[in-house]
């Protein structure tokens, strides 16, 4: 089989088994699966600048929010029906994303880890700041009866799996296509050794304005997603916390790679659903996976996969 | 018609003085040498032609267009094309991907495969098209540079140290190379290895403390006895 | 209460907030400054002091002065030793590489946060403060009868936060004393201008950056245990700590102490006065768009030299 041939089996494969999973599974891991879904297309989105950019951002928080709040004010406050309401969601993690990418692209390295948590923090006590629309740390339901797409009620466990679904499957799809593309390989190329791309006659600041882009919006759909799908948006969607889950979640599953966000989303979720049934600390497991990662396995499951076994992983 | 010039370009850092006031005009096709003693300033003169560094004064001009304002993507995109002193491939990438980023920015699909086999023999590496960059040998790392560097069909090819690290089987096909590319290329040729220079050569530049010390043909610069005190006698 | 009095209120308390402010932002600073670390889990070492105050001044009993005067002594050391052993076991082996030491440390933030939330619990606890006597302030104001001096209500501050203000410099002085006057002062920062230089030299890189680490924790840590008697004890409290140590450590300069403590000063000052003004959420928004800004156009700092 070529290499071709392989990847679209084993992702068309994922797929397939996601989607034969719902008549399966129980009714709890049912939802949890449509909830890891949504999640790894943000994880996605986060992969695509950290893991084939290279650009380690502690804000995409932000991103995430601009989605989530974009649609949720716009359903809640403007009246807005799901599709443009989703629409609207998008449009703010691109505009949001490409601010700061104007902003924090002039910075490298640690500066621009710092400068993206700073803005994301704005972003956050800003979504706290303006509590009367918000509803701040409470946060706001969205409503049964708003949740209606086409006449489809997302509320609905089967519909919000093949939403999820159907979310995941684009994000997969448009971040393998991406990442095939010439385009694509210049990112890596940047990720790999900056300066010589430059030498080569690549627009750096581009490349890296558009990955942002393309990475924000990714994580802003998400965002839109999970308020939709869930009925929920609240501030903690914005705080720090939703910017380090990516990090992990991609960490965990092997940077720079496709099925990575996928994989580390899965560990880490159910990881933290045992844990958090026996203490309330449950975020003491992220910080020790964290920890141990950083230590041992920088490339992450899907890393390791690749580096021992399957080399044509994309 | 000179494809390169450069107008009383100088540099300093922090007080030491790189390059001073070096003017200088390359005809469209020729091959130029730019020799000197170590720390003369010939890697910071192309670094300033390429747009790496911008210089504390003067000007350069590409293809009778004044560049100095312009970034380094940009002077490559007009046909320059630079080769790294210091070996800098994309070391986790296999080599055929390597030539294949230099080919894509203005090739696209089945040109690019093409353009980057063609390259890959004319160094001698086609069969090591798979293999990882950081894996090759240092001389074939030095020959995926100027393969990267080829593939762009620059009209500009700057060589800094080419042949550093080669083998002479390797060194003698490289001035093969050379002598293929004189007259449709124009090339500024860092080097070290006079052999090298004197049969590639068509006009050497010596620099010396930063300074145009001496400009001619290879036999003129041979003769030339301040070349032989500054570096040949060093060299 | 008119403006004036209030305004003085509001920088006697901003100058409390100042002397904290100082003592944890120097020990951030020090630690990026020599180890080119950033630590993102230096609000948790904060967190931690304040929580071993606790913990010794509730079980030692007895006259509150007695167990807050060994608190100030055994949380610095018993902080300052946790940071010791984080770094030897996790900095150490990543090479103190500085995007991975960034994970590293969130991931150490969350370990000590929710073991904290573990062991001691969700609740704010207060310590006692060891000596505690109101000292009312005198304003002039001009009445019927000309100048009079008189003592508006509620103007006044306490012994014990003059104390603060007294015991901050006298640390800080001491830090600066210790890095510009004695042999290991002199290492240190040999090794933050050129650790292979350093290296060398035979200078015990790895030892410096292991004591390094556990000086900027155990600074942190004092910096709690002094104002816990004013604050309570609480595990998420290392937050707000974190975040003005960054926006002080990089509006003064990277990693240069006299500019931390000078924006230490600022902030800490103006924090009292904008919250006047501002809500403090919004002044929190201001304050970390400034950082973002400063970092982005300035990367020196203000105080320092411009440039990358």
């Amino acid at each position: 089989m070529s290499a071709k041939a392989k990847i679209i089996a084993l992702h068309g494969g994922l797929l397939v088994l996601l989607f034969a999973l719902q008549f399966v599974l129980p009714a709890y891991h049912h939802g949890n699966l449509a909830r890891i879904m949504v999640l790894a297309s943000y994880a996605i989105g986060y992969n695509i600048l950290f893991g084939y950019t290279g650009l380690l951002s502690l804000g995409h928080a932000l991103f995430f929010a601009a989605g989530m709040y974009g649609m949720g004010l716009g359903i809640q406050h403007l009246g807005l029906s799901v599709a443009p309401a989703l629409l609207a969601g998008i449009a703010a993690g691109a505009v949001v994303s490409a601010a700061l990418a104007l902003l924090a692209l002039r910075t490298v390295g640690v500066a621009f880890m710092i400068v993206t948590l700073m803005f994301a923090q704005a972003g956050y006590l800003t979504v706290l700041y303006f509590g009367e629309y918000t509803r701040g740390d409470e946060g706001f339901v969205i409503q049964q009866a708003q949740r209606m797409l086409w006449g489809i009620d997302l509320s609905d466990a089967t519909n919000r799996y093949f939403a999820a679904l159907i979310l995941f499957a684009t994000c997969l799809a448009v971040s393998l296509w991406l990442v095939r593309h010439p385009f694509g390989k210049t990112l890596v190329a940047i990720r790999e050794n900056e300066e010589r791309v430059r030498m080569l006659g690549y627009d750096i600041f581009v490349h890296k304005l558009v990955a942002m882009i393309v990475s924000g919006t990714l994580s802003a759909a998400a965002g839109a997603a999970y308020g939709l799908l869930f009925g929920y948006a609240g501030a903690s969607f914005a705080s720090v916390q939703y910017s380090i889950f990516p990090l992990l979640w991609v960490l965990l599953g092997g940077a720079g790679t496709i099925l990575g966000p996928f994989i580390g989303t899965l560990f880490m979720f159910y990881l933290i659903d045992l844990s958090s049934g026996l203490t309330s600390a449950y975020m003491l497991i992220a910080g020790v996976v964290l920890v141990l990662l950083t230590l041992f396995a920088p490339q992450g499951l899907v890393g390791e996969l690749r580096n021992r076994i399957w080399r044509w992983l994309p | 018609m000179n494809l390169l010039s450069t107008h009383e370009l100088s540099k300093h850092f922090d007080g030491l003085q790189a390059v001073r006031n070096v003017s200088m005009d390359v005809p469209a096709g020729q091959v130029r040498a730019l020799i000197g003693p170590n720390g003369a300033g010939k890697t910071t003169l192309v670094s300033m032609i390429s747009g790496r560094i911008a210089p504390s004064s003067g000007q350069v001009f590409f293809d009778a267009a004044n560049v100095t304002a312009l970034p380094a993507h940009a002077r490559i995109r007009r046909g320059m094309a630079y080769t790294f002193q210091i070996t800098s491939v994309f070391e986790r990438l296999p080599a055929g991907e390597n030539v294949a980023l230099a080919a894509r920015r203005h090739l696209k699909g089945a040109a690019v495969i093409e353009a980057t086999h063609e390259a890959l023999e004319r160094v001698g590496l086609q069969s090591l098209i798979d293999t990882e960059a950081g894996d090759l040998a240092y001389g074939h790392q030095r020959l995926l540079e100027i393969a990267m560097g080829l593939v762009q069909r620059p009209r500009l090819l700057i060589l800094d140290e080419p042949t550093q690290g080669l083998t002479d089987a390797e060194i003698t096909g490289f001035k093969k190379l050379v002598r293929d590319l004189a007259g449709k290329t124009t090339i500024l040729l860092i080097e070290h290895n006079m052999n090298v220079v004197m049969e590639t050569a068509d006009q050497v530049t010596v620099l010396n403390f930063g300074e145009v010390l001496a400009e001619g043909s290879p036999e003129e610069i041979r003769a030339e006895t301040s070349v032989q005190a500054a570096y040949l006698g060093t060299g | 209460m008119e403006l004036g009095p209030y305004l003085i209120l509001a920088s006697l308390e901003g100058a409390v907030t100042a002397a904290v402010l100082a003592l944890t932002a120097v020990g951030l600073s020090l630690v990026f400054g020599v180890m080119r670390v950033v630590n993102i889990a230096h609000g948790e070492f904060f967190m931690l002091g304040a929580v071993i105050a606790w913990w010794i001044a509730h079980s030692m009993g007895g006259h509150p002065a007695l167990g807050f005067a060994v608190a100030l002594v055994v949380a610095p050391l018993v902080v300052g030793a946790i940071a010791v052993a984080a770094d030897m076991t996790i900095l150490k082996r990543l090479d103190y590489d500085p995007e991975r030491t960034i994970v590293a440390t969130i991931g150490l933030l969350y370990i000590i946060q929710q073991l904290t939330l573990m062991t001691y619990g969700p609740e704010a606890r207060p310590v006692e403060a060891p000596f505690n006597t109101r000292l009312a302030i005198p304003w002039f104001e001009n009445g019927e009868n000309g100048w009079q001096m008189i003592w508006p209500w509620g103007l006044g501050t306490t012994s014990y936060k003059l104390a603060v203000i007294g015991a901050a410099m006298t640390v800080l002085l001491g830090v600066w004393v210790l890095m510009k006057r004695t042999r290991i002062g002199l290492v240190m920062r040999a090794t933050q201008t050129d650790r292979e230089m350093a290296l060398a030299f035979g200078i015990p890189v790895e030892r410096i950056y292991a004591l390094v680490f556990g000086l900027g924790a155990a600074l942190a840590a004092l910096a709690a245990v002094l104002i816990v008697p004013i604050q309570q004890a609480h595990y998420l409290m290392g937050g707000d700590p974190l975040l003005l140590s960054f926006i002080v450590v990089i509006i003064g300069g990277l990693g240069s102490l006299p500019g931390t403590v000078l924006a230490a000063i600022l902030i800490g000052l103006s924090d009292g006065i904008i919250s006047v003004f501002f809500s403090p959420t919004l002044a929190k928004i201001l304050a970390t768009l400034l950082v973002g800004l400063v970092l982005v156009f300035k990367p020196g700092g203000l105080t320092g030299s411009s440039g990358k």
